[in-house]
């Protein structure tokens, strides 16, 4: 181990270790207090982030080529981080005022946002499977954070053996791939699959990663835990799963098909397209009948999934890719910046056992909070894709990828589906604004900062979009 | 600042400074809040006017442009582009000079969340304007969608008692039809590498010639931008969500959805349709002149069946931009013309209409036409009013309905475009049936002997703030009867170079 290989992992270095560390201070602030691990772990996240950022133009590869830096993975990594962040942020008060504030809450978020910044960088199928357990095992804990709540129970557990079965499917598929490559390293993969006539057993090793991943992005037909996870998991920790899991989820899935696979792409674009449609219309339509918004928000995230999905549709097409990978990641962005701040409206709302959260409680919202109404509003539009939000010129821009990689039908469905997104979506905006009620909101600075922050940043940058655009160029994979 | 001062930019987000201020303003100001919202718009109107001034009629093209390069990362050209011509200067102007009339028209109609009520306004001008004068068709279809988001808060939260469904079914129809257009939006854009609309006007003529775009993909782009704007004029048989929007709507918002929001499906078609797919448009043009006849009719005949006189009003703007939508598709100079002038019009005479339904509204809390008459008596400067406006709407010689109809008739018996004078024989009657409804309606509510309402309400008549705002319509109505060539003028440059496109 050199010096070179640790700076390719140095934000990742930082925030493990001092994670490792913040276990053992935690053990020495009192139980009234743990707050001040929420500060300590926000520290470290934006320490990372801090070194995150000097690394931006850096390229390189580490531990003999298990992991690599470049624009793609420093890209995800700010993302991931800032995600984290808002996680904390929207966790502080929220556990505190549910009872379950304990200092492991945030130690846990460290442990998963490495995991996670891990599976960015990864170049090698094993490191993309210690990724992946060293993302989700925090998770399982965190689901299952609020017991003895037996839903938050239920979650963890289901969200546990839906999440092991679908390591199993990505180890499956490792080995596999292993088998008919002799390797787990992406570059080797590549110049196999390149120079050999594709072989049977590589095809059927990639499609098992390619499910194992659609279990963790939550694409249809491998959603079934997610609205029951969602719902069941206590809300701070549904707000930071249902983004950053799908932040690594699909950081990897473009890093292994589009560097470890392309020659598939024959093979694969077909199921791609099947994926990317299917999640579209299931997750919408069945978002549809939800009157919980914790539910609603679950199928939303789903169907977000299918427009990402979208962007992965024409990737081994060279000419393409490249603003289809721009296209994916800026989308991804707006739905991270949308979705936090739409569940820390959520969070506002909810009460101890459950209650609150049903979307016939946000009705008079409006009128008691003009400004938290106002900003659920700027979220719904920008998950229907409605201007002047971020999210409309992140689906612009996906839909114009896809109909360029000439999958107009999927633009078409893409289109269709936002419309029928835009009736349960407007529910919430009707129910806030045009019907009575008196709901009580809790008012807590971070929480209402975080709020406040994606809100704006969610109508401004829809703006001055051109400098995301440049940075999501700039991590386009070679 | 050179970004700021360039008029179109500052006729467009202008608003947005009032906005501005009122969002600072304590919501049981309401006068403040009031009178801020209208000086806005009187200043809007104003740099509407020093818009006009500046403007040069005799040049056909494209003028006044404020150009600055927006998003240019891969594959994306995008502009900041605005610009205006003789198709959309009078829609401007229009625009500018509704928006005071309906705030004047809210000073007690609107009592409640009047704060909310004038920022949704506000904002709904600047994505008006923003219509008519983007000239790129991403920041068009920035425009175009967010003007849905304040007229659904409009109707939602000051409409009547089924102002929910009708504010949802708004939305998701419009939005229903623009989607399509999205996806049309996007494959010109790759295709022609640009979204700034007079580029792609110069690119397109080569990648028809060439069969890049073959003459069913072209008829296909024709229709999926048809189904947005066919939506928002509304066009027979896609009108349904119009009357239950017009009914639902508070008056200042049925005021500017007849008056300018429905103009944006018929500009849609004249600067998009009519320029970008010009051999679909010749193609298509006896289809459209079919189902704008058939709107004619049914729109007049459903009108008269109404026993609600804003449904009476509304199902009547679908007769109306029938004829616009018939001149138009004429394709010669006197039907583009006419329907040019048309859209005015209407906006003028429906505007109005909807302006006193929603006054006399105001005291008696009823629609129905049956349980008014005689209130001619009670209320005669309203009486005056209303028939000025009543018989603009029918198009009277000496007001302006007539020279518009007229002139779109014209067109009409002539155009080797439809092809056919049946249209336009057809739609004569159309006239006369608009006389039938609303004489009928004039009749039943002005005069006879009094009826419920007029008997137990203790009815007043207009009060100067309600003359103040119909005056400036009637105006216009006359002016434009009587002497229509500086109208006229302002538009014929650009629609000869229009029709000169066109493979006719």
């Amino acid at each position: 181990m050199t010096q070179t290989d640790f700076s390719t992992l140095l934000p990742l270095t930082i925030l493990t270790t001092w994670a490792c560390v913040l276990l053992l201070v935690d053990l020495f602030i009192p139980k009234d207090s743990k707050g001040v691990t929420a500060f300590l772990s926000a520290l470290g996240l934006s320490v990372a982030l801090g070194f995150s950022i000097t690394q931006i133009g850096f390229t390189g590869t580490g531990f003999n080529g298990m992991v690599i830096l470049d624009g793609f993975s420093i890209f995800a990594n700010l993302l991931i981080l800032t995600g984290g962040l808002l996680g904390i942020a929207l966790a502080y008060g929220y556990i505190k005022r549910m009872g379950i504030e304990r200092g492991e809450y945030y130690t846990l978020l460290l442990f998963s946002v490495a995991g996670m910044m891990l599976m960015a960088q990864a170049a090698d199928l094993i490191v993309v499977f210690l990724a992946l357990e060293m993302l989700s095992i925090p998770l399982y804990v965190l689901a299952a954070f609020a017991r003895p709540n037996l839903q938050s129970e239920e979650a963890g557990v289901k969200y546990f053996l839906l999440g092991a079965f679908a390591t199993g499917f990505i180890v499956y598929g490792t080995a596999l791939v292993f088998g008919a490559t002799g390797s787990t390293s992406f570059d080797v993969i590549l110049a196999f699959a390149s120079n050999e006539t594709p072989s049977l057993l590589l095809t059927i090793g990639a499609a098992l990663l390619l499910v194992g991943f659609g279990f963790k992005v939550a694409a249809v037909p491998f959603h079934m835990w997610t609205p029951d996870v969602y719902q069941g998991a206590p809300t701070s920790v549904t707000a930071f799963m249902s983004s950053g899991a799908k932040i690594a989820g699909f950081a990897a899935l473009l890093r292994v098909f589009a560097t470890a696979f392309p020659s598939l792409s024959v093979d694969m674009t077909d199921i791609l397209w099947a994926l990317a449609a299917l999640t579209m219309i299931v997750g919408n339509v069945t978002a549809i009948s939800q009157t919980n918004i914790k539910r609603m928000l679950a199928y939303s995230s789903i169907a977000h999934a299918g427009y990402m999905l979208m962007a992965f549709v024409p990737y081994g097409n060279k000419d393409v890719m490249p603003i289809s990978i721009v296209a994916g990641l800026f989308y991804l962005v707006a739905y991270v910046v949308t979705n936090f701040g739409s569940w820390g409206v959520v969070i506002a709302l909810e009460k101890a056992e459950g209650r609150g959260l049903e979307i016939a409680d946000f009705a008079g919202l409006a009128k008691k909070y003009p400004a938290l109404a106002a900003a659920m509003t700027v979220f719904m539009l920008s998950f229907i894709g409605f201007p002047p939000t971020l999210g409309m010129i992140g689906k612009f821009y996906l839909f114009r990828a896809a109909i360029a990689g000439g999958y107009s039908g999927l633009a078409i469905i893409g289109v269709v589906t936002s419309l029928v997104s835009a009736y349960y979506y407007l529910r919430v905006v009707v129910n806030m604004y045009m019907r009575e009620g008196d709901p009580v909101v809790e008012r807590e600075f971070w929480l209402n900062f975080t709020t406040a922050v994606t809100a704006i940043a969610t109508v401004a940058l829809s703006f001055v979009p051109q400098w995301l655009f440049l940075m999501a160029s700039q991590a386009v994979l070679k | 600042m050179e970004f700021l001062l360039q008029p179109l930019t500052l006729l467009t987000f202008f608003p947005l400074l009032g906005v501005l201020v009122i969002l600072f303003m304590n919501s049981e100001w309401k006068n403040a809040i009031r009178w801020t919202a209208l000086v806005t718009s009187l200043v809007t109107f104003g740099i509407s006017l020093w818009t006009l001034t500046q403007f040069d009629a005799s040049n056909p093209d494209l003028q006044l442009e404020a150009k600055y390069a927006w998003i240019h990362v891969a594959g994306w050209n995008i502009y900041y582009y605005l610009a205006v011509d003789g198709l959309s200067i009078l829609l401007v102007l229009l625009t500018a000079f509704l928006t005071p009339i309906s705030i004047l028209s809210t000073w007690t109609a609107v009592e409640d969340r009047v704060k909310d009520f004038m920022v949704f306004f506000l904002l709904l001008e600047v994505g008006m304007t923003g219509v008519f004068l983007a000239q790129d068709l991403f920041l068009f279809y920035i425009f175009w969608e967010f003007t849905l988001v304040p007229m659904y808060f409009l109707i939602g939260l000051w409409g009547g008692p089924r102002r929910i469904y009708a504010a949802v079914k708004f939305f998701l129809y419009t939005m229903a039809g623009s989607i399509l257009m999205l996806v049309a939006i996007l494959f010109l854009g790759i295709k022609t590498d640009t979204f700034n609309v007079p580029t792609m006007l110069a690119r397109l003529p080569d990648l028809y010639a060439s069969g890049i775009i073959d003459p069913k993909t072209q008829m296909l782009l024709f229709i999926a931008f048809a189904a947005a704007f066919a939506i928002k004029v509304p066009m027979w048989p896609l009108h349904s969500w119009l009357p239950d929007a017009h009914v639902e709507a508070p008056t200042a918002g049925s005021v500017i959805l007849a008056g300018v929001l429905l103009k944006m499906g018929t500009y849609g078609f004249l600067r998009f349709n009519i320029q970008l797919f010009p051999n679909a448009t010749v193609q298509a043009a006896p289809w459209i002149a079919l189902l704008a006849t058939i709107g004619i009719i049914y729109g007049a005949a459903v009108s008269y069946a109404q026993a609600d006189v804003k449904k009476l009003v509304a199902y009547s703007s679908v007769s109306h931009l029938g004829f616009v939508m018939l001149g138009m598709f004429a394709l010669n100079a006197q039907g583009v013309s006419g329907a040019i002038l048309q859209m005015i019009n209407h906006g003028l005479s429906t505007g109005a209409l909807f302006l006193l339904v929603g006054m006399v509204y105001e005291q008696t809390h009823t629609r129905e036409i049956k349980v008014y008459g005689g209130l001619w008596k009670i209320m005669p400067v309203f009486g005056t009013i209303m028939l000025i406006s009543a018989l603009s709407s029918m198009g009277l010689p000496g007001l302006n309905g007539f020279v518009g109809e007229f002139t779109i008739l014209l067109g009409a018996f002539g155009s080797k475009a439809i092809g056919n004078p049946w249209y336009a024989g057809i739609s004569a009657i159309g006239v006369i049936m608009a006389a039938v409804y609303i004489l009928y309606m004039f009749q039943k509510m002005f005069l006879g002997p009094a009826g419920d309402v007029t008997h137990h309400h203790e009815l007043r008549d207009l009060n100067w703030r309600e003359i103040v705002t119909a005056v400036p319509l009637i105006v216009f109505m006359f002016w434009i009867g009587l002497y229509p060539a500086p109208f006229f003028n302002l538009i014929a440059p650009a629609v000869e170079k229009l029709l000169s496109a066109l493979p006719l």
